[in-house]
């Protein structure tokens, strides 16, 4: 059993991450319990979606709770720092490490966490790429999520054939070359 | 073959396999994908409606005519369409009639908790309760079972974590009914007095005949007995944090929330020591079985704001040690926003400026209340803006009035804003009320409405011309702006406060999400920026607050220049 925590700003593709995780669990057998976020939050505000999966015990909620996270995919880093509590011991953190400023922090009410990566890394295993910067390079940023997806990659027991089959399933066939090459380069990483 | 499923794509294919023809919607989270889903369909005739009890009506008129029908709502929704709904439970129906409510514990996207369960029963209407996607789908088919076997349109409640959980399901074909015949039958379907009363007599016997049968109703209601310290009657989203929490404990699982199975239920508490009730929002199953005489207890526990989750199961029925806050003082919010190039900004910046009394509404631009706009007095429900600022300038006179506005989007306007609108004509209002027309039904993720000319696959239909509409109401004044010029918004909206006489002002120009502005960002110059702040008042997610001045952050910046207009240095400039 998987339970993985996506969390992000909202607009930033986090479900597009959890609707490809999905797919791929149950193509190979897996149940799987996935929680989306929609309506307000989605607007600039913190989102976070839960993954479960499993091959061997039942599956009931849909929510990753505190202290059960084998993985967080954190798309921002002060989101990283704020999923925390989810971490299970010895778990990892996958975080892209863009800042993108909440709105307390854009007027100056408070400050943007100087030392938040390293916090985050002080608490628990952590895995840092710029997914933003190689989804670019790749053709479109918005193909960070699927960076993301190849660096989660290695700590599922899923096929690079299987991740590829999960991908194509969900992305527009416009899009598929731009985010199969995302998913090597973070496969790679 | 499987399929992994929304609860709400589940209950379209649901609906979609029991043969309906008829779906109408009022768009709200966390119901919205539910009619999105059935469009896909096109052997469904599916609609949005302006609200959600026209939808009811549709629903009814189709199921009567002898289609299987339905309508689609969030919670809130079903107060606008408790007026046909509460009487449609006598009418009864001919072929099948589902009502889908999503519930929302926890107020992820709502203005309150209530529970649909409640007003199920006061309206004498069968309730059922998934607790997966399967269900999702399976009760669909069963809800119009039992509305076609006890003549009566039923409820299917969702809870957020059920409408927006993926799930598997197991897809199936679809069945079309023969659509029934239409006989008129006035004793039935008009609701005089002298026919109701005999129908009243019918809903009773009917909801006895249900409950009684309730108790064997294994497709719902069952038993699932393991240790028999303790039972737990539970249903929903609860019933799967229950059986994550209490794996030893014996579950009575109900499908059908109202009517509850009595029998089944005493049975239940008999085979065990302790009887908890755990269930999201109201006590609804606890109160009635200690009203009959069944010692139980769960409320007590958890009260009734917020959702379960299984810590706090564990934690109030297991005694395990409280989990922390999720949320430590140090790391900050990260509230919604109003996007990057919102038209709604630059209105809420102007009314802000004007020091205004803003009864708003329902909608993306309640996200002007947060700062730094801070421009929200006042926010309901659907349409309460137009109401409020009537109800304030006739207590307090028309000066107030003339610091007083109402602001609607499109969508709200047509859903419940006309009637307000028509009252202030009707009785002598002095008052200034802002359609904020976007185009769109923006916050539950972009759907046409009958203000934008376009139906709900996008083809185009008639678009309600709102001038004109204002204008048959005998509104005195109705002026359009464009919320991005932010000096004749301002001149417009000051000269219509100011008129003696009922004004409606439309500040109109499309959401920033289906437009795709292809402006390049603004361009600072730090050389002339002096720090004074003014484009900061606007709270655009875009200008960023450095120790020097200000910079603009390129990824979020679409250009649209508004910040433009504030800078008296010369600092900020549209890209050439």
């Amino acid at each position: 059993m998987f339970n993985i925590v996506i969390v992000g700003v909202g607009g930033q593709g986090t479900l597009l991450a959890s609707k490809i995780l999905g797919v791929l669990a149950m193509n190979n057998g897996y149940d799987v319990r996935v929680s989306e976020v929609h309506g307000m939050s989605q607007r600039g505000g913190s989102v976070v979606t839960y993954v479960r999966i499993s091959n061997d015990k039942p599956l009931y909620s849909s929510i990753v709770e505190q202290g059960q996270a084998d993985v967080v995919l954190a798309f921002e880093n002060l989101e990283a720092l704020r999923a925390l509590p989810y971490m299970k011991e010895g778990g990892t953190m996958v975080i892209n490490t863009q800042e993108i400023l909440p709105m307390p922090v854009i007027t100056g009410a408070v400050e943007y966490p100087a030392d938040c990566l390293e916090r985050t890394r002080k608490a628990c295993k952590t895995v840092e790429i710029n997914a933003v910067e190689i989804a670019h390079e790749c053709g479109t940023y918005k193909a960070a999520n699927v960076v993301l997806m190849g660096v989660l990659a290695k700590s599922l027991p899923f096929s690079e054939e299987e991740w590829k089959k999960a991908i194509t399933a969900c992305v527009k066939p416009k899009f598929l070359d731009v985010n199969l090459m995302a998913f090597e380069r973070g496969f790679n990483y | 073959m499987k399929q992994l499923l929304l609860g709400n794509e589940a209950i379209a294919r649901g609906a979609y396999e029991a043969g309906v023809r008829v779906s109408s919607a009022y768009p709200g989270t966390p119901s919205t994908e539910i009619n999105e889903n059935i469009a896909n369909y096109r052997e469904i005739y599916s609609e949005w409606a302006p609200n959600e009890k026209v939808a009811v009506e549709v629903a009814l008129g189709a199921a009567v005519s002898g289609a299987r029908s339905m309508a689609c709502m969030k919670h809130v929704g079903l107060n606008v369409a408790a007026d046909p709904f509460f009487t449609a439970t006598y009418t009864g129906i001919n072929a099948g009639m589902v009502v889908v409510v999503a519930d929302d514990p926890g107020m992820h996207s709502s203005q309150n908790e209530q529970d649909t369960r409640l007003l199920g029963r006061a309206s004498h209407a069968p309730v059922l309760d998934p607790s997966s996607s399967q269900e999702c789908k399976d009760f669909m088919k069963l809800a119009f079972k039992i509305s076609e076997e006890y003549d009566t349109p039923v409820i299917l409640r969702l809870t957020t974590r059920i409408a927006h959980a993926r799930t598997l399901v197991e897809i199936g074909e679809r069945e079309l009914p023969e659509l029934r015949e239409y006989k008129k039958d006035i004793k039935k379907y008009v609701s005089m007095p002298a026919n109701m009363i005999g129908r009243h007599l019918v809903v009773e016997e009917r909801e006895k005949r249900l409950a009684e049968d309730a108790n064997d109703m294994p497709e719902l209601n069952r038993i699932e007995w393991a240790d028999r310290k303790v039972g737990v009657v539970t249903s929903g989203a609860a019933y799967n944090y229950v059986k994550e929490a209490m794996p030893e404990a014996s579950v009575l699982k109900l499908g059908l929330a109202y009517p509850m199975p009595r029998k089944l239920i005493e049975e239940f508490a008999k085979g065990v020591e302790t009887l908890y009730v755990i269930e999201d929002m109201e006590p609804f199953y606890e109160d009635t079985i200690k009203a009959w005489g069944i010692p139980c207890s769960g409320k007590d526990k958890t009260g009734v704001q917020g959702e379960l989750f299984m810590h706090k199961i564990e934690e109030k029925f297991l005694g395990a040690a409280p989990v922390g806050p999720m949320n430590t003082k140090d790391i900050p919010n990260r509230p919604p926003v109003l996007c990057p190039g919102c038209p709604h900004r630059g209105l809420y910046y102007v009314l802000g400026k004007l020091k205004l009394t803003v009864c708003s509404d329902i909608g993306c631009y309640t996200l002007g209340a947060l700062p730094p706009l801070s421009g929200v007095d006042t926010c309901v429900c659907m349409g309460a803006s137009i109401g409020m600022a009537h109800g304030m300038e006739k207590a307090r006179g028309a000066e107030q009035a003339k610091r007083t506005v109402a602001v609607l989007g499109d969508s709200t306007f047509c859903h419940s804003g006309m009637t307000g609108l028509l009252n202030m004509a009707y009785n002598r209002s002095v008052g200034t009320v802002i359609i904020a027309d976007n185009s769109i039904t923006g916050m539950t993720g972009h759907q046409n409405n009958p203000a934008n000319g376009k139906d709900i696959h996008g083809d185009p239909t008639t678009a309600l011309d709102i001038v004109k509409l204002c204008e048959a109401m005998g509104v005195a004044s109705v002026r359009i702006v464009d919320p991005f010029d932010l000096k004749e918004t301002e001149k417009v909206i000051k000269e219509e406060v100011a008129r003696d006489g009922l004004s409606v002002v439309i500040s109109r120009r499309p959401c920033a999400l289906i437009i795709k502005q292809t402006n390049k960002p603004v361009v600072n110059d730090p050389d002339k920026c002096v720090g004074c702040g003014m484009c900061m008042k606007v709270g655009c997610p875009a200008i960023i607050k450095t120790e020097t001045g200000v910079r603009i952050d390129p990824t979020q910046c679409v250009g649209c220049g508004m910040c433009t207009q504030l800078c008296h240095f010369g600092a900020l400039n549209s890209a050439e």
